[in-house]
């Protein structure tokens, strides 16, 4: 049985319906009720809900033998897991956006909002540049409207929300796409069945 | 499977070194933080908890006994074989802040042949067995993937960040940046390929063979074959994504599992690189095993804190309410006698005496 992490929300249905599509279906998930764990004995699969953030800690811990997590969220966290597959949905991009027109003040310490600290610190650690990161949970656009921020670094996925707020891409730090990741100690174990699963998805993604 | 406690692990690995001819290493708990500063990048994270002594010198709280071992080791005197049993003060990736971690192990230090690489090795084997039997033991050599790195003309400036992507496994983007920073493309294929293997050595070694470019590769590979065939062969695996710090590490290393942990609990390999560094010619191999994992293994078993509870009152003379535990312990059950319940504790069977 390979326990899977899914990130809540429209995500997670994405991937879930590749999985379902590559052979790893579980049709208890699609009732409507306040289960948290859908188990499909035949498939050999245990799926799970959980925040797309929790992702990789579950998988890290062995929680879950394998789930799928955003680039962002690995990017972010770090965690010591194997990154197998790359699923080519929830394509967005992690980017520095800020007001339109306003121009980049190299001579003032940049304030920087942003839900990633860890990818802003190291983008802008590599260019030598000091700046304060003003760690925000949510509406991160808000900050460089009030002038709480001068930028911030966030996933971009259409652009529309900068657009309706007078705001602009700056510079693209990274893409982001959702990944497959396994944790160390599981794959060694189920080898045979997360190898196999893997190649079924990887077939499946790269058909359509 | 048996359940052994922590405790009796220690007790168990200790008997089997002495077993070898190991030799017991104590050390202080802390020691001149300088020994750890200067190699700071061996150590498995490097936030080090210091504190000043008596006299002024800054001391560390050890987060590693395998430094303080080799710095003591007198070179040309043949194998230095220790084991230790210590606990040791590191930050974890995953808590932070600092744990204090019971860690086993040996070293072996001296000039490293086959016997005692093999010897070594075996002892890793038999250390997991001593836990559980359903272990695996990954094997890897740093010689032949090194080799491989550079006959694909990698630059040591991008070493780091292709030895990341092997380590995560990440055929998909390793193969992106070879492409990208225009590594010969049959040695990145290999690299991928090399990365992505996982599985006993006799299905893997052949694969191995082709990917053979040089004469280090093969003196490697050599070393590798020799190696898997001195260990039993059923839980040995073959993971070249296994990579450590090459500034340290040479040859052979190794890393031990077991079924329901969330990672290694054994980790070990030849370091005849730091040696090296801290001016000696000769080698050393080892390895430890981290035993704090192991409450988790403990988990399963105890349902209750102990078999039976028995209680009295007043009016039962205390001869007979201790014979009657001691009845009963005899019989192999643990007894807690008792005027009243505890509160918070179970017990399989509660009874009053008589």
């Amino acid at each position: 049985m390979i326990n899977i992490a899914l990130p809540k929300g429209r995500l997670g249905e994405k991937v879930y319906q590749i999985l379902e599509q590559a052979g790893y279906p579980c049709p208890a998930i699609r009732e409507e009720n306040r289960k948290l764990v859908f188990e499909n004995p035949a498939a050999g699969v245990r799926y799970f809900w959980v925040k797309p953030s929790d992702v990789a800690i579950y998988v890290e811990r062995a929680a879950a033998d394998i789930g799928i997590a955003g680039k962002d969220i690995l990017l972010e966290y770090q965690p010591e897991v194997y990154e197998l597959a790359d699923l080519g949905v929830g394509t967005c991009r992690m980017c520095v956006a800020g007001k339109k027109g306003v121009r980049d003040r190299r001579d003032q310490t940049l304030r920087v909002a942003t839900k990633f600290p860890k990818i802003a610190k190291s983008y802008y650690s590599a260019q030598s540049r000091d700046i304060d990161i003003i760690k925000l949970h949510g509406s991160i656009e808000l900050a460089p409207l009030l002038g709480l921020s001068d930028v911030i670094v966030d996933i971009v996925e259409t652009g529309k929300t900068l657009l309706e707020n007078d705001l602009e891409v700056k510079e693209t730090i990274v893409p982001i796409s959702a990944r497959l990741i396994a944790n160390r100690v599981s794959y060694k174990f189920k080898h045979p069945e997360i190898t196999q699963l893997c190649r079924q998805v990887d077939e499946y993604c790269r058909q359509t | 499977m048996r359940q052994l406690h922590s405790e009796q692990v220690v007790q168990e690995l200790r008997k089997l070194y002495r077993q070898y001819g190991y030799i017991q290493y104590k050390m202080s708990k802390f020691e001149p933080y300088d020994l750890y500063v200067r190699n700071k990048s061996f150590l498995v994270s490097e936030d080090i908890l210091t504190f000043t002594d008596a006299d002024g010198r800054l001391m560390a709280l050890k987060p590693d006994v395998t430094l303080s071992i080799v710095k003591n080791a007198k070179e040309g005197q043949g194998l230095q074989k220790v084991y230790y049993s210590e606990n040791v003060y590191r930050t974890s990736h995953m808590t932070k802040g600092f744990r204090e971690i019971m860690q086993t192990g040996l070293e072996c230090v001296g000039d490293i042949d086959l016997v005692a690489t093999g010897e070594v090795l075996l002892l890793a084997a038999k250390s997991l067995e001593r836990i559980s039997s359903d272990y695996l033991l990954d094997v890897s050599h740093l010689g032949f993937a090194a080799g491989l790195l550079d006959s694909a003309g990698v630059e040591e400036s991008c070493r780091g960040q292709l030895l990341k992507l092997m380590g995560a496994k990440n055929v998909s983007a390793l193969g992106g940046l070879c492409r990208e920073l225009g590594l010969d493309p049959e040695a990145s294929e290999d690299l991928c390929q090399l990365t992505a293997l996982y599985g006993p050595p006799v299905e893997l070694l052949p694969l191995l063979d082709e990917m053979v470019r040089d004469e280090r590769m093969a003196e490697a590979l050599t070393e590798l074959k020799a190696v898997c065939a001195l260990i039993p062969e059923g839980r040995l695996r073959l993971d070249f994504s296994i990579v450590n710090d090459m500034d340290y590490y040479s040859g052979i290393i190794f890393r031990g599992y077991l079924p329901g942990l969330p990672s290694g609990v054994l980790s070990g390999g030849r370091y005849d690189n730091l040696l090296r560094q801290m001016g000696r010619g000769d080698g050393a191999i080892g390895f430890a095993v981290y035993l704090n994992l192991l409450e988790r293994l403990e988990g399963t078993q105890a349902g209750y804190d102990a078999d039976i509870l028995l209680l009295y009152d007043d009016k039962t003379p205390a001869p007979a309410v201790l014979r009657e535990a001691e009845n009963c312990r005899r019989a192999g059950q643990s007894v807690r006698v008792e005027r009243h319940r505890p509160e918070g504790l179970s017990f399989r069977m509660v009874r009053k005496v008589g």
